[in-house]
């Protein structure tokens, strides 16, 4: 199982913004292992956002995204106390969804 | 005549302009990107990923003892880790010693939960392949003393005498290459390549603010990395032979460089390039 995302959201004057801490390897399946063996790509591919079951951000991921990687976003809507759920695949079908609540 | 004063003007005017080209490309340093590029992150620091690491060990029951990190005490009683981190090093009654943190994490990991040195010492750095235990664990007592000023005391003989060692090691010039701490860090305004130096021995803002932002999740490694392995790696760069973990030559010189950085708040686990 994927490690947690970190997701903080804010709503401010009727805009919601997210941020997002994703914990993932991205590998860009050109690195090499010390004895000269390819490191197998393995990087997210999608980011998808949800918001009272309404797609509110839709990202296409590749290679030149950094481990670890951070997002940050905003959206029209949303109040405190509702929550957001951001969820990932990578290019070996794994996937991760979490939920965080919108703070004022 | 006239043509002589318009070209002369005309000059005039062609100096400032370039004169104001220069002065605003100043303006924007190198290290003042990538101080932006820092700000942009720096709520989202992947050094969390680590303190929550660091923390799930901390509460779990592990080692042949079976106990947790719960009953360690870090210098404040036993089990508080909110503003430990600020206070240290400082001498421990039970050990005898002046420690650093990582070095107390070690005393606490063999005496409370079974551990031995060596066990731990053979993995005291996260890398990429396997992180590390005593790391993490820092990374996680590190984050509860965000926000609290520095407060290193030396009036212990001990300590005063661990910083007057860790000063004199800092500027011990010794290896191949006749390098010192001090060869990089004591001057005002030097770099190495885009990296501003700070000076760490002479300019007291330097000094808070190179030791209140370590540890720290270094973006190029894709790892957080803890004080102990900050000293390692300059001892690495400078061609000396490695030091010990947790020995008391590094002790002595995070506290000469945590005793510089009094006064300031600790802003870490920090993110470097």
């Amino acid at each position: 199982m994927p490690n947690p995302m970190k997701i903080r959201a804010t709503v401010k004057d009727g805009v919601t913004e997210v941020k997002i801490l994703m914990q993932h390897d991205m590998e860009t399946g050109l690195r090499k292992e010390a004895d000269g063996t390819l490191i197998p790509a393995w990087f997210i591919t999608e980011v998808k956002a949800q918001y009272q079951g309404r797609t509110v951000m839709e990202a296409q991921f590749g290679q030149s995204v950094s481990k670890n990687p951070y997002l940050l976003f905003r959206f029209k809507g949303g109040a405190a106390g509702e929550k957001v759920s951001v969820s990932w695949v990578d290019n070996k079908g794994e996937s991760r969804t979490d939920e965080a609540t919108i703070a004022a | 005549m006239r043509t002589k004063q318009t070209y002369k003007a005309l000059l005039l005017l062609a100096l400032s302009a370039s004169f104001a080209a220069v002065a605003a490309e100043t303006a924007v340093t190198d290290s003042d990107r990538i101080e932006q590029y820092r700000e942009m992150i720096s709520d989202g620091n992947p050094a969390e990923f680590d303190e929550m690491r660091g923390e799930e060990l901390w509460k779990k029951a592990a080692g042949p003892n079976k106990v947790s990190l719960e009953q360690c005490d870090l210098g404040k009683g036993a089990g508080v880790v909110k503003g430990a981190y600020a206070e240290l090093p400082k001498f421990f009654k039970d050990t005898q010693q002046v420690q650093d943190l990582e070095s107390r994490l070690l005393t606490c990991m063999t005496t409370l939960q079974g551990f031995t040195e060596d066990e731990i010492a053979a993995k005291p750095f996260a890398s990429e392949k396997k992180a590390s235990d005593i790391s993490s664990l820092a990374t996680y007592v590190v984050g509860q003393s965000k926000g609290i000023k520095m407060a290193v005391s030396t009036k212990h003989p001990k300590v005063k005498e661990s910083y007057e060692i860790g000063k004199r090691i800092f500027n011990y010039r010794a290896g191949p290459y006749d390098f010192a701490c001090s060869t990089c860090h004591a001057t005002t305004g030097v770099r190495i390549r885009m990296q501003d130096l700070p000076n760490l021995s002479h300019n007291k803002k330097d000094a808070q603010t190179a030791y209140t932002t370590w540890p720290a999740y270094r973006v190029s490694q894709g790892l957080t990395r803890s004080f102990q392995w900050r000293l390692n790696d300059c001892f690495r760069q400078q061609r000396f032979p490695e030091p010990k973990f947790a020995s008391e030559a590094t002790v002595a010189l995070t506290t000469f460089l945590a005793v510089s950085a009094n006064g300031a708040e600790f802003a870490g686990p920090g993110l470097k390039r």
